[in-house]
């Protein structure tokens, strides 16, 4: 079967104004399809925004999705790709107790060992910064989890494609690189 | 227009307005938009405000204002439950692409998220069903954002915009300014069309056997009729019309073979899994046209010619997406294919509407039982109005069969709910008709169901004096909700029975003249009489209270499985 679901990384450029984020959302909630992640910021335009939004659907279902988007006025253009046609990472925060790091040799070696590093310390929490893809992060949290995590947080994907979009072209911009 | 003076955000509003051309505003007034409608006194001389009874009579009555005259509907609505008010039209103009752009009032700019008397969302309620909208907190941004709202509402695939004005911003005074609004950087409101698609097309209607068109709302919207006409007679091809489609070609006209979908005519649905190309002009391939996509004319090539880029492949798979205006990419068409003539392939159709005429057509025009038939009234208004009439139509069993009987000379004469199937949609649409084109002679069919759910908009019609000719087929049930619970639930005929009041007294209590017809050999004189009134005029007809609409294709069937009975 064709239709089998997949995880894509929708990419959206748009205006920055108000409402455009509750328009985008409205697409996927009315389909009956749940966001993985969203990230919004600016792009490499001035005064361009991007949305990074994650997926798991089939093929033919993020096509007209993407047309949807397409459709919203404030959109500039919008795009989909799947895992292999970007460059895609995710950062995660470990809040941990003071108490493990200096009396836990073994947490010392899991940090270095996973390429997090350690944002903060302090008297009671240290704080671990993890960036990489999905399984690293989790890996990192069960090899964590032991210790007592006080908190922890992931951000959205974020991403570029390994192909241009030219958007500044559809601006009639003369700006791209 | 530069000035001088200062003026306020609420004159703004009807400043801009005039300067879109609007003189006609649907609408109902309110705490949070008073000072806008207190400009609109002052400017009365200029501007037409009709009070409806209900903010969603404003939106239908400009719905069917727009669809008539192809102009742009304006409403005004107060905040809170004036905007909540105004959801159903608005979703309803969203679905069949009429151009609307809403005015909303909204509580001052500081008291926004506070839970102010009459405050709701409407800008996160009405999202997900206008094509664009936007809060205005500051005077200034008024001139521009209703030049955007404008140009949004009418261009390329026409829908609904509503503006919300806080009431802060329409007392602010600043320097008044406007410029049209010609373009959006993020939209393209008209796809380009391919040459070399248009090409390919061609060779494709130059090879076809059994080539077959269906043509939608999309003619009609695009003002495209007679570059429709020009294509079908050079190419001689059949066409079929959804229904939003009705009236873009003359029902008389040779190559008009009637309308597919759930009750079209029997030839069209059947011919669809048999002809070798179909044509899809400006429509959308609606479930209700389709019927089961997997047994949708899967043995023919499909040339799909939209406007709205979401629509290639959204239902149907095509072959050849033809993006673009039709007024442009149909005589591009016109001029490369060859003069053909599908003599056989056209006579498959009349065959086909034979066999509907004797099983269907000829008990519902000319019955033999006591009791009306819905088919039977509107063939009596076709005789009185020449099928010259704009026929506004609600939703159920009369607007199936008012669509499958009606007849229509001209464009922008069929006025309905296709996509929402909004019942209520008709009364208040008919005054919006009729003021779109006072000219013509306006009749409004509907049920007794959805006629009581916009009941009140007699009052509108009386107050402002439009000449609208009012039918309900009155047969004491919601009769489509019925038929499908004899046809599928055993007739179990659950919350379908109604128990009616006097129509012609509540008309008559709105000073409008009304009659009541129960028996054949009145039905004529009833009709003429009413057709001949220079007044709003009512007209309840009693009509069988079981009647079944047919063709059908049962919901989820293949369109070549229609019942004929």
């Amino acid at each position: 079967m064709k239709d089998i679901k997949n995880t894509f990384t929708v990419s959206i450029y748009s205006e920055n104004n108000i409402g455009l984020l509750n328009r985008i959302s409205a697409i996927f909630l009315k389909r009956h399809i749940n966001i993985e992640s969203l990230t919004t910021s600016q792009s490499e335009i001035d005064n361009i925004f991007r949305f990074v939004i994650v997926v798991n659907v089939t093929e033919s279902m993020i096509k007209r999705i993407i047309k949807q988007i397409n459709k919203q006025i404030e959109v500039i253009s919008s795009f989909y790709h799947t895992n292999q046609e970007t460059i895609f990472l995710e950062t995660a925060l470990y809040k941990v107790k003071s108490k493990s790091l200096f009396d836990e040799k073994h947490i010392q070696k899991i940090i270095k060992k996973s390429q997090a590093n350690i944002v903060t310390v302090s008297p009671n929490y240290f704080v671990i910064e993890k960036t990489g893809w999905r399984e690293e992060t989790e890996k990192l949290y069960k090899e964590l989890e032991p210790y007592g995590l006080l908190q922890f947080v992931r951000s959205g994907r974020i991403s570029v494609s390994k192909e241009p979009m030219n958007i500044s072209n559809i601006l009639g911009l003369n700006t791209d690189k | 227009m530069k000035s001088n003076k200062q003026i306020s955000g609420a004159e703004a509003v009807i400043r801009s307005l005039i300067e879109e051309g609007v003189d006609l505003i649907y609408g109902y007034p309110g705490g949070a938009i008073m000072p806008i409608y207190d400009e609109l006194y002052k400017f009365q001389d200029k501007l037409n405000h009709v009070l409806t009874r209900h903010e969603q009579g404003a939106t239908h009555a400009a719905q069917g204002f727009s669809r008539v005259s192809g102009k742009v509907g304006v409403v005004m609505a107060t905040s809170g439950p004036g905007a909540t008010n105004l959801v159903t039209g608005i979703a309803d103009a969203q679905i069949d692409s009429t151009p609307m752009v809403c005015i909303t009032g909204q509580v001052a700019s500081h008291l926004l998220g506070s839970d102010a008397f009459q405050e709701t969302d409407i800008i996160g309620i009405s999202t997900p069903v206008t094509k664009w909208n936007c809060q205005v907190t500051k005077a200034e941004d008024i001139p521009k954002v209703i030049s955007k709202a404008f140009y949004i509402a009418k261009s390329g695939r026409p829908g609904p915009v509503l503006i919300d004005i806080t009431k802060d911003a329409q007392f602010e005074l600043f320097n008044y300014s406007y410029k049209k609004c010609i373009s959006v950087r993020s939209y393209n409101p008209v796809p380009n069309y391919s040459l070399d698609l248009i090409e390919k097309a061609g060779q494709l209607i130059n090879d076809a056997k059994k080539p077959f068109i269906v043509f939608g709302q999309g003619v009609i919207i695009g003002n495209a009729e007679i570059e429709f006409k020009e294509f079908i007679e050079k190419t001689g091809i059949p066409a079929a019309w959804t229904i939003l489609g009705l009236s873009a070609l003359p029902t008389n006209h040779y190559l008009n073979v009637g309308m597919v979908g759930m009750h079209g005519n029997y030839g069209p649905n059947v011919l669809t899994n048999e002809c070798d190309l179909l044509i899809a002009v400006g429509m959308r391939f609606d479930d209700r046209v389709t019927g089961n996509l997997e047994t949708y004319a899967k043995q023919a090539k499909i040339i799909h010619l939209e406007i709205d880029p979401a629509e290639i492949d959204k239902n149907v798979k095509c072959d050849i997406p033809l993006l673009g205006d039709v007024k442009k990419t149909l005589p591009l068409l016109t001029k490369i294919v060859k003069n053909n003539k599908h003599d056989n392939w056209l006579k498959t159709f009349t065959s086909y509407y034979k066999k509907e005429f004797d099983k269907v057509i000829k008990n519902e025009l000319n019955p033999s039982k006591p009791g009306l038939t819905m088919a039977e009234v509107i063939k009596e208004i076709n005789l009185s109005t020449n099928g010259d009439a704009i026929i506004v139509t609600d939703v159920g069993q009369h607007q199936m069969v008012a669509c499958r009987y009606a007849k229509f000379n001209e464009s922008k004469s069929n006025v309905t709910s296709g996509g929402l199937g909004t019942m209520g949609f008709a009364l208040p649409a008919s005054l919006g008709a009729k003021m779109g084109a006072p000219n013509r002679e306006v009749v409004a069919i509907i049920g007794d169901g959805g006629y009581q759910m916009t009941i009140q908009e007699l009052g509108t019609i009386f107050q402002t004096g439009s000449a609208v000719k009012i039918v309900v087929l009155n047969n004491d049930f919601l009769g489509m909700v019925r038929q499908w619970q004899q046809m599928f639930f055993e007739k179990r005929y659950a919350s379908t029975e109604l128990v009616n009041p006097d129509f012609v007294t509540i008309a008559k209590g709105y000073y409008i003249d009304a009659e009541r017809v129960s028996e054949r050999k009145y039905l004529k004189l009833a009709i003429n009489k009413m057709i001949k009134s220079k007044k709003p005029y009512f007209l309840e007809v009693k009509v069988e209270k079981e009647d079944n609409v047919f063709p059908m294709i049962p919901s989820g069937a293949s369109v070549s499985d229609i019942r004929l009975e």
